[in-house]
């Protein structure tokens, strides 16, 4: 098979198959998006990467495949039961997340910003904080795979047609959750009295807590707020992917080449990110040299290093203090 | 200093409660391939878990954790002064010995001694493969990511490519890969040394070329993204490297020069002796680059780049070098690593193995080549020791929940590393105490 033959072959499979590698980037699109919105917020406050937060998206994983055990035991949704299904599990799963991510954020951040210690120390800290969780997730839960079986919630049936192409229940409940709550987010960003806070402190922290912000709390919620939209995606991803406890590695650097796309620090970026690296990702994969699915990682990473190099602060500009 | 007093037996309460579940959590079966809730419940909720939960070795080591624990946090309290002043004239004793410059010789001839008679005390074959294989090149590595991390101050979260590179090099050149050799004639294993450190230096300068206007963590996230390029497309490429199964045995050492042939075999000892002269090589030459005209000018980008630049220090031409430097030193573990174990495969250079460099890094202290040195030693004995004997219902897997708590409560409590490089140390302690408006600067971050 020739070069030329091979990226031909690629463009046919795409336009033959064009809606269902758009319903899938849309899916993994938001999922990238929601967790996208943790890196950028924290970014912005704190102007530190939380590498953590791929973990604590993890977090939500296992907190889906819990809390679908313990209301459904072996049984399964159907219906209306599904919709309260995901409906508890996106609370119950954000819930866990946000609790989880304020104790990393009271464990491994706070004391190295007592300290006024340098930026080097909370890049190794959040890495620890990193391996701590996963390990841990390892130990308490097994190193498998937790898939749930296509039983306990019908994740992939068909909903509806576009043209030939079934779209199946996953994408459209990530879509819409993930529009959901990236909305939320924004609008507790913008027009509340916290998302103030928060982008008071992520211009100037010292002028903003002379002013009476309390710049704890604020970093605190900003964790939570981040906390929980991953939390949620980590239980839609789990819903179809299934949970392992390195999952958060992969879908932490994805998620984080959203942020940097769209501009690290800028809300609005890392939808907008989020969602064009899920439509690359999911265009990608026909040209994956010998179906080989490392080439999508390949191509998501090149994209993070080129925009790095060439445009580091991404797409729509950092600074959420200016922008978000 | 009372330590029976109300105060410092809650304390103690305290430190024992979180250490006991510390235990508990650390105790958990971490099966494989079994469903969470499963797990979950096996660990705590059966009778029978109890008895690997509760294994009292494991207790006992934590109790004993616990309590020296609060011995040292009861050290520092604030009625405890006089007894920090007691104790100073002993704490200080490493110190003021090593000052002499006749002292530190000494101390280096006896370390020398030691190493060069390691192999008549170490009769397991098992054990000399380990500290070649797990310290001696763990020790190269990390002291070639110390010139990067420590001296230039530059965060290279991709260090394992340069591994990598030197491995593959050697494999290539000795043709045990898919792809034949150069000229399609494979040449002894041991003349790859200088082209596999050439090549790896290479190729430090050009991923630095690019990436290295970034600074701080853009630019530990650039090396992560390379480094996960690297890993997966050496891994795919199964007609270039062997893809996942890697190459097939590349021949080990060999040397003929003129009438003296010396073959090394598969016996760990003589790799050994080769491992240790390429050390004490590194480290002379690491030594004396600190303190050079070229490790001046890494320190002083490191402490602040506009001012290097203005004193006509040209920051990227630095940076560029001490990535080659640190690539060099890299590439040479590579080729011993390919020497000594013969089939080398993408697993050996995987994203995690440049963390667990930099955790040698950071445990010894940045900066500090003595302390990177000897953090590497004790670090890779723990873990290789913890790794193949598994004492005390230890996994295999549990060494990266230790290391990432370490790595937490070491940048809390002494973010210098074990041995602190002298200059480093004045400056982090430094943080405690000067920079007034540091905090702006730390939330603010770098410009990109």
């Amino acid at each position: 098979m020739g070069f030329a033959h091979f990226w031909l072959s690629g463009f046919d499979q795409i336009r033959s198959g064009f809606w269902a590698y758009v319903a899938v980037g849309l899916e993994n699109g938001a999922l990238y998006a929601m967790i996208a919105v943790g890196y950028t917020l924290v970014y912005g406050v704190l102007g530190l990467i939380n590498f953590a937060h791929g973990e604590v998206f993890m977090c939500g994983g296992f907190a889906a495949v819990f809390l679908t055990h313990g209301i459904l035991g072996a049984g399964v949704a159907n219906g209306w039961e599904s919709v309260g299904l995901v409906l508890s599990g996106i609370v119950f799963a954000g819930l866990i997340s946000a609790v989880v991510a304020t104790g990393v954020e009271q464990v491994a951040y706070r004391p190295l910003r007592r300290r006024h210690a340098p930026k080097l120390a909370y890049l190794i800290s959040a890495i620890g904080a990193s391996y701590f969780l996963q390990t841990i997730a390892g130990k308490e839960f097994g190193y498998g795979q937790n898939i749930f079986p296509a039983e306990v919630f019908p994740a992939g049936q068909t909903l509806f047609y576009i043209g030939k192409t079934p779209i199946h229940t996953i994408e459209v409940i990530c879509l819409v959750v993930g529009i959901i709550m990236f909305l939320a987010a924004d609008r507790i960003v913008r027009h509340t009295r916290l998302g103030r806070g928060i982008r008071a402190v992520a211009q100037d922290s010292e002028t903003s807590s002379l002013m009476g912000v309390n710049i704890d709390r604020t970093i605190t919620l900003t964790f939570i707020i981040g906390g929980s939209l991953a939390g949620a995606a980590g239980f839609l991803y789990a819903l179809q992917n299934g949970i392992i406890q390195n999952s958060g590695t992969e879908l932490g650097i994805y998620a984080f080449t959203a942020a940097v796309l769209g501009g690290i620090g800028n809300l609005r970026g890392a939808a907008l990110g989020g969602m064009m690296i899920g439509l690359f990702g999911s265009f990608s994969v026909p040209f994956a040299f010998e179906g080989n699915i490392s080439w999508t990682e390949i191509y998501t990473f090149l994209i993070l290093v080129l925009v790095l190099i060439i445009r580091p602060t991404g797409i729509l500009g950092e600074k959420s203090g200016r922008t978000a | 200093m009372n330590l029976l007093t109300r105060k410092s037996l809650k304390r103690l309460f305290g430190t024992l409660a979180f250490f006991a579940l510390a235990a508990v959590m650390t105790g958990g079966p971490g099966g494989f391939g079994v469903p969470a809730y499963t797990g979950v419940h096996a660990s705590y909720l059966e009778p029978v878990s109890y008895f690997g939960l509760f294994r009292t070795q494991r207790w006992s080591i934590f109790l004993t954790l616990g309590i020296l624990a609060w011995l040292i946090i009861s050290l520092y309290q604030p009625h405890a002064l006089t007894i920090r002043r007691r104790l100073e004239p002993v704490t200080a004793l490493p110190n003021r010995v090593m000052q002499r410059r006749t002292n530190r010789w000494v101390l280096i001839g006896v370390v020398i001694v030691i190493a060069l008679f390691l192999p008549k005390f170490v009769h397991e074959q098992f054990w000399m493969y380990l500290i070649v294989e797990q310290i001696g090149v763990w020790i190269l590595l990390a002291l070639g990511l110390n010139v990067v991390v420590g001296f230039a101050g530059l965060l290279d979260l991709g260090f394992a490519a340069f591994y990598a590179i030197g491995a593959y090099a050697t494999a290539w050149f000795t043709g045990v890969l898919p792809t034949p050799a150069p000229f399609h004639h494979p040449i002894p294993t041991l003349w790859c040394i200088p082209i596999a450190v050439g090549l790896a230096m290479i190729f430090g300068i050009l991923l630095g070329i690019p990436t290295l206007r970034l600074r701080g963590d853009y630019l530990a996230i650039v090396t992560l993204g390379f480094a996960l390029i690297i890993d997966d497309f050496v891994g795919t490429q199964s007609g270039l490297t062997g893809g996942g199964e890697g190459s097939l045995t590349t021949p080990t050492f060999s040397m003929n020069v003129g009438f003296w042939h010396y073959h090394w075999g598969i016996n760990p000892t003589p790799y050994y002796y080769l491992c240790f002269i390429f050390v004490v090589v590194f480290l002379i030459v690491f030594t004396s680059l600190e303190y050079s005209r070229v490790g001046r000018a890494w320190v002083a980008i490191r402490e602040d780049e506009v001012a290097a630049q203005s004193i006509g220090i040209n920051p990227l031409k630095y940076k560029v070098s001490a990535f080659a430097v640190g690539a060099a030193s890299g590439g040479f573990g590579g080729v011993l690593t390919a020497g000594l174990i013969g089939n080398i495969n993408p697993t050996l250079f995987q994203y995690q193995v440049s963390v667990n460099v930099l955790i040698l890094v950071i445990f010894g202290g940045m900066g500090s080549i003595w302390g990177v040195a000897i953090g590497a030693i004790i670090v890779q004995f723990v873990t290789s020791y913890l790794d193949n004997y598994q004492p005390w219902g230890y996994q295999l897997n549990d060494l990266y929940m230790y290391i990432g708590a370490l790595l937490i409560i070491m940048m809390i409590f002494r973010p210098a590393g074990i041995l602190p490089s002298r200059r480093r140390q004045r400056e982090i302690s430094g943080y405690e105490t000067e920079h007034e408006g540091h905090l702006d600067e730390v939330l603010a971050g770098d410009e990109p």
